[in-house]
């Protein structure tokens, strides 16, 4: 069988229906199929991780339940984990998108910079109008930029053929250091690493200002901007002539060619779309948490979106879940850093992804 | 037409086989993590009854970077070390990585027991202060903190800073009255008004000395990176060497390892920053320009346990101990009696206030 791997499942399930009942059916399903590999592979690095950290010399017990406890166990926790996840959403997206048709976009944390610093730049804009206007403008602004950033190698890729994941390697490079001169060079206020506050048109709402538990986490409105995005990218690559030509690509240029679909312009517009997603993975922490700009904010979220994407086979609504457990795992390493080093965290992420790959491959295997 | 069952048999059968190959992975994990979880649990347990009950307790909030940085991050930790050894108090600490952890370390420690919560670094001035608003019945210190004109502290906030110009200054007018050559070299990290500071009152120093001598300046660049590159670090050092320098002082974080291996493959000295760097270069450090982060949180330990604790600014130059330079039997090949005595001089005019040192 040649059909794209995120179909087959749909098969499967049509047959389970038809004939067994039972494990062996539910087992067949697509749903359960499609998720066993996520859950063998978070349910295999956690218990990893309990082997880590009792040789760390920490009881398991009480790493998880100070983990559980920090993350998800309180509204401050889940408001932390659900802010992490908001710019995860966006690179997830992004690597997702350009991933329809088989590009690789490690680019996605120099586009994130970029339109971060977009944002600050127009949101602090005096003649900028109120909200929402003013938001809108500022995201548009961002997108465009982390666009323009996306299209580099998009263009690069058709015209000469270079490689994408190196050219977006390196415009990573080009983009740290040119946020960098522009901070220091005027953009940043003195003695600091941040710019100037944006205007209160160009804000988003905190979630504490209709959820009082989530007081003092910086969670807020970005968080449905993410949600949003996943659905409409999800409905355009279904319904769109545009995203199933994309998909198309992705199965090979040769079969986008014979469809007459031009490789090179479809390349540019994987690329574009991916970058002004990650563009908009500023927004949480721009336009909804701190108001401005500050050195480092990205926190690597633009690499992180890798796994997102791959935890998430891509598919643009499955980013949201993957992005939260990333999330809750990335803001985990700070809550059990009075236990062990952080870095622990990092490590079960790696364990739980080689893990979901090796699972993966061998159910993907079995089921076509 | 196909018959559904036909395919589905075989199909489902295959993977019922390679999910109980995982299973039986898993399983094996799962018995793994379980005998561990067993011996850490007869190894430990005398943690958490260790902790006294009505102890003072500070709760601390690392720069970027963390525990084990040799620097900056160490010297408050040292600072608590020895307030706990002295003073009996009871810390617990946070290394956040991420712009919004900063506040949430913060908050944690604030809405606990913490009854002073310390920021280490100018990235948490506005936490701090958003933080202490919030919770004006704790004491709150910002270690390096930055503020404009007009910004009101809040009463349970001090924030600390330190006269970096002024202990460079020092160093400076000892490499002027060290060198042989005539010249000599900084090395900075990022390109920032921060590391200016060092700069500005290391030529100050120098040229106070020394009217007729040469200062090389160069920056490793200007990304946070310059701040952890030795290689660019050495690169930097030999340029500087091969222009005739043969003191080189650095303000540039890890990036100064490489200024070292410089100046030991050359035969040169160097200048260490913020902690004393002897041991980096045994042989190779002239002196070392500290910046006495840990008497800062241990004093300000101390005060908020006492209960002498006073909000506001506080700027920690010569004259305060706040900065000085090292001087001990290591270095007293280099710096003779007569040195010791001039600097002295300067130290004294400076916390006198009859020298201005430049900032910028």
């Amino acid at each position: 069988m040649t059909a794209p791997r995120g179909r087959v499942g749909g098969g499967v399930d049509v047959a389970g229906r038809g004939a067994h009942s039972g494990i062996a059916g539910v087992l067949a399903s697509g749903w359960v199929v499609g998720l066993a590999p996520a859950v063998l592979a978070i349910g295999g690095g956690l218990l990893l991780g309990g082997l880590l950290v009792s040789l760390l010399g920490v009881s398991p017990l009480e790493f998880y339940s100070v983990l559980a406890k920090g993350t998800v166990g309180s509204a401050f926790g889940w408001g932390q984990v659900l802010f992490r996840a908001t710019p995860l959403v966006f690179t997830g997206l992004s690597v997702a998108f350009a991933f329809q048709a088989r590009l690789f976009n490690i680019g996605a944390e120099g586009q994130m910079l970029l339109g971060g610093l977009v944002l600050a730049w127009v949101g602090a804009w005096t003649g900028l109008p109120g909200a929402p206007f003013g938001v809108l403008l500022a995201l548009l602004a961002a997108a465009a930029m982390g666009g323009v950033w996306g299209a580099i190698p998009g263009l690069l890729k058709a015209k000469t053929g270079s490689h994408e994941v190196i050219v977006t390697i390196l415009l990573n490079f080009v983009a740290f250091a040119l946020v960098n001169y522009l901070l220091t060079r005027g953009l940043a206020l003195p003695e600091t690493v941040r710019t100037a506050e944006i205007q209160e048109g160009a804000r988003l709402a905190r979630l504490t200002e209709w959820v009082p538990v989530f007081r003092g986490a910086p969670v807020n409105a970005a968080l449905f901007l993410a949600c949003a995005a996943a659905v409409l990218l999800q409905l355009w690559l279904r319904l769109s002539p545009h995203g199933l030509s994309l998909q198309l690509l992705g199965e090979g240029p040769g079969a986008a060619r014979y469809a007459g679909l031009s490789v090179g312009r479809l390349t540019v517009l994987a690329m574009t779309g991916a970058g002004a997603l990650a563009g908009l993975g500023g927004a949480s922490f721009v336009l909804g948490y701190k108001y401005y700009f500050e050195e480092g904010f990205t926190g690597g979220a633009g690499f992180l979106g890798i796994a997102v994407a791959l935890l998430a086979r891509n598919r643009p609504l499955w980013v949201v879940p993957s992005a939260l457990f990333f999330g809750a795992l990335s803001y985990g390493g700070f809550v059990v850093n009075r236990l062990v080093p952080r870095e622990l965290l990092d490590v079960l992420q790696a364990v739980i992804l080689l893990l979901f790959i090796l699972f993966d491959q061998r159910l993907g295997r079995k089921r076509t | 037409m196909l018959d559904p069952t036909t395919r589905l048999a075989p199909d489902s059968a295959r993977v019922r086989s390679s999910l109980s190959g995982i299973l039986r992975i898993s399983l094996l994990l799962a018995a793994i993590a379980l005998l561990a979880g067993f011996l850490s649990a007869c190894g430990g347990g005398e943690s958490e009854s260790k902790k006294k009950v009505d102890a003072f307790r500070v709760g601390l909030v690392f720069d970027i970077g963390g525990l084990g940085d040799k620097s900056f991050n160490d010297a408050a930790h040292r600072g608590l070390l020895k307030a706990r050894e002295d003073l009996g108090i009871e810390f617990e600490y946070y290394e956040p990585a991420e712009g919004s952890e900063r506040e949430a370390a913060l908050r944690i420690f604030a809405a606990g027991e913490a009854d002073l919560v310390v920021g280490v670094g100018f990235l948490f001035s506005d936490d701090v202060k958003k933080v202490a608003e919030e919770f004006p019945e704790k004491k709150f210190a910002c270690i390096d903190m930055t503020y404009q004109d007009g910004d009101v502290i809040p009463p349970n906030v001090v924030g600390i800073k330190f006269r970096e110009e002024q202990g460079s200054y020092l160093v400076g007018a000892i490499a002027g009255l060290v060198t042989q050559t005539g010249t000599v070299g900084f090395v900075g990290g990022m390109d920032i008004p921060l590391i200016h500071k060092f700069e500005a009152g290391y030529r100050a120093g120098f040229e106070a000395v020394r009217p007729d001598g040469k200062v090389l300046i160069r920056y490793a660049g200007v990304t946070g990176d310059a701040f952890q590159n030795p290689t660019k670090g050495k690169e930097l050092a030999l340029a500087e060497i091969d222009q005739g320098a043969d003191i080189l002082f650095h303000a540039s974080g890890s990036t100064g390892l490489g200024v070292f291996e410089a100046v030991r493959d050359r035969d040169k000295l160097a200048i260490g920053v913020d902690s004393d760097q002897q041991a980096e270069a045994p042989g190779h450090i002239l002196t070392s320009m500290t910046k006495q982060v840990d008497v800062a949180v241990f004093d300000t330990a101390k005060a908020a346990k006492d209960g002498t604790f006073q909000g506001g600014i506080r700027i920690l130059g010569l004259k305060e101990g706040g900065v000085d330079y090292v001087y001990d039997e290591n270095n007293s090949q280099w710096i003779t009696p007569e040195i010791r005595e001039r600097v002295e001089a300067l130290r004294t005019e400076i916390a006198e206030g009859r020298i201005e040192v430049p900032a910028s």
